[in-house]
């Protein structure tokens, strides 16, 4: 395929806001999932909360808007100088040829879940102030981002559970190919929920302490919450040090609508297509970020699938013990990770993993390793069986 | 802007069971009453699935495979597109009624339908389908955001991909907030070249006219408060089997395009 070129992104998770600390977290190996009551949940839950979201007020002419969601997609734009180099690519190329494609898997669903416990009780109705359009939908967060920056191209949201915010690259992707937009607003956000909080407890797959990926002891994941946001534009007068998309690998398991197939035959089928669509053989690949959520039959499937095609030498970890699983957005968060890592160097050693699991015998770094990098997988893998594999290279390396 | 083929064509909702109930409907030939949907769960569904398939897996998938029949095609060879604003509304009701109530706690099987990928899920599951799957909203640009999508995604791997757009209902009360009155599907097979299966050429671009509508009143309606019903004025240019252009409801400022030739 042809490679895209990261001309700016940010990411704003439990680790911090924006860049900086998510560098500092990785770099010290620290994570920022903690137990706690988190709104009316009735049990202590492990989640990775974004600071401060209760206090952010969304912009007057978007007020309608104002969600968790939006709360934290709005924090997310304002991190790193990012609306500035979206402005600049708006006015470069025309508010027409600037594309948002987003992921999320819940959108604001808190709003309808706290709009339902205030229901009339003689009607029935929602309360007035229920906004569904902009709120619940899960096109609201790119609704948003659109006006926003007031576009006037093309506009989706990809909601595939947790592959949602990896598979937006590949809409971009597609899209400049086809020469129908000159660049790309991707990303993704999603925000803590009862939905995913009770949902994921009655599958039994929430951990009750902080998640351990790859660990023999791993017993489920820790929900999270996070936005990523990246400007994609075309490769054309790309600088060394710059950060590329080069490949991009979809595949869909066909097998079960909670669970991986066991040997991760999609797994594997999405990391092959997108080595192929970049060029590259399994020896490139310098560091995998792994969907790694921690729950016993993810990772032995992700384990098995790397090992089948990659060995066990490629160095490799999961960021969910730093981050929590921020569903829906973690595969902008983890793409934005891999290119952190390439910028500077850094391989994140999994927060919370002890002791590896024995059966997977794979190269998973229990401490953090600095050293250049050339090119990077990450894997992203969701309910209903929705794989997706990105690589990032770095220009001139 | 780009250039696609339609090889396979579908459409199910309220009074047109089918295509060829559809299409005289669509010309105005024969009247159009809107009537409830028919929905069967499809054989091809595990029979645990089948027993638990609601509008949103029944409709999707009968729209799926009408389209994949029309093309003559293999299902578990198309790359897929299902795009919908709400996906499955009644299960999405039902987990925030029991969210909102005492006993919190949720069905399993409710939560993971409740991933607006689940009927993409159920496809691959019953179509052995492992191919590029993606799920989409744009709320009201739904339909012109899978079409992009679908056209995108052909044009990139350089094989037919399948479309499923589908919308389905939600009871009260966010039915007083999102009103869309029936359930409607539309599926479409696109090709990146044309081959003897090609029924038309369908070349998009985004322009700022305005879009087209339906003479008669109910379908009119359905257009305007289903967003998969936004496709109704190429359908119907479709139907008529003559070269056109018409012009589909998109995003604000950014309308879809669409000239239909042979």
């Amino acid at each position: 395929m042809q490679a895209l070129r990261l001309s700016a992104y940010t990411l704003t998770s439990a680790l911090g806001a924006g860049v900086a600390p998510h560098l500092a977290a990785l770099r010290e190996q620290r994570g920022g999932i903690v137990k706690k009551r988190w709104e009316t949940v009735e049990f202590d839950v492990c989640v990775g909360e974004v600071a401060g979201l209760d206090e952010v007020a969304l912009r007057d002419d978007l007020a309608i808007f104002d969600c968790r969601n939006n709360r934290l997609a709005q924090l997310g734009l304002e991190q790193d100088g990012f609306i500035a180099r979206v402005q600049e690519a708006v006015a470069r190329y025309g508010a027409n040829r600037v594309g948002v494609f987003l992921g999320s898997s819940t959108s604001g669903i808190l709003s309808s879940e706290v709009a339902y416990r205030q229901r009339d009780p003689q009607t029935g109705a929602l309360p007035a102030e229920h906004s569904y359009r902009e709120t619940h939908n899960a096109y609201s967060v790119a609704d948003f981002v659109r006006r926003f920056f007031d576009l006037a191209g093309p506009a989706v949201v990809v909601s595939t559970a947790c592959s949602s915010s990896a598979k937006v690259f590949g809409t971009a992707q597609r899209m400049m190919a086809a020469g129908i937009i000159d660049a790309a607003i991707v990303g993704g956000v999603d925000t803590l929920c009862l939905t995913t909080i009770y949902g994921f407890s009655s599958l039994q797959l929430v951990s009750p302490s902080p998640c351990l990926p790859f660990d023999g002891e791993r017993n489920g994941i820790s929900v999270g919450e996070g936005a990523a946001f990246a400007l994609l534009e075309s490769a054309e007068g790309t600088q060394p040090g710059d950060i590329l998309l080069t490949g991009v690998g979809e595949s869909s398991d066909a097998y079960h609508m909670s669970s991986p197939h066991p040997e991760g035959l999609g797994a594997q089928a999405a990391m092959a297509e997108a080595l192929q669509q970049a060029g590259l053989v399994p020896g490139d690949i310098d560091y995998i970020n792994l969907h790694g959520t921690a729950t016993p039959s993810n990772d032995a499937a992700e384990g098995a699938a790397v090992q089948t095609l990659f060995g066990n030498a490629t160095p490799c970890s999961s960021t969910k013990g730093h981050t929590g699983h921020t569903l829906g957005a973690a595969g902008g968060i983890e793409a934005l990770i891999c290119a952190l890592a390439l910028r500077d160097g850094v391989m994140p050693g999994g927060v919370g993993t002890q002791s590896l699991d024995a059966r997977l015998q794979c190269n998973y770094l229990l401490s953090t390793v600095e050293r250049p990098l050339r090119h990077v997988l990450s894997n992203s893998f969701g309910f209903g069986g929705s794989n997706c594999s990105l690589i990032f290279s770095l220009a001139g390396a | 802007m780009t250039t696609i083929y339609l090889e396979g064509l579908s459409l199910l909702g309220p009074g047109m069971n089918d295509w060829a109930e559809a299409a005289p409907r669509l010309l105005g030939q024969q009247p159009f009453q809107a009537e409830a949907v028919r929905l069967t769960a499809p054989a091809i569904l595990p029979p645990t699935e089948r027993r638990r398939a609601g509008t949103a897996v029944k409709l999707s998938m009968a729209v799926g495979l009408a389209a994949v029949d029309d093309a003559g095609a293999d299902a578990a060879s198309l790359p897929n597109v299902f795009s919908s604003t709400g996906g499955d509304c009644e299960n999405c009701h039902s987990l925030l009624e029991v969210l909102a109530s005492d006993d919190r706690m949720v069905s399993p099987t409710r939560f993971h339908n409740s991933v607006h990928n689940a009927p993409a899920g159920y496809w691959g599951i019953a179509t052995r389908c492992t191919e590029a799957s993606t799920s989409l909203c744009a709320y009201d640009a739904t339909f012109g955001a899978g079409l992009l999508e679908t056209a995108t995604q052909a044009l990139s791997a350089g094989k037919p991909c399948l479309l499923i757009s589908f919308d389905t209902a939600y009871p009260e009360p966010l039915y007083a907030q999102r009103p869309i009155p029936y359930p409607l599907g539309v599926g479409m097979v696109l090709s990146p070249v044309r081959t003897p299966a090609s029924k038309a050429a369908l070349r998009l671009s985004f322009t700022q006219e305005a879009v087209g509508t339906m003479e008669d009143e109910q379908l009119e309606a359905l257009r305007q408060s289903i967003p998969s019903a936004r496709s109704l004025p190429l359908l119907r240019r479709l139907a008529s089997g003559e070269p056109g252009r018409e012009v589909i409801e998109y995003l604000d400022g950014c309308h879809l395009a669409i000239e239909v030739t042979a």
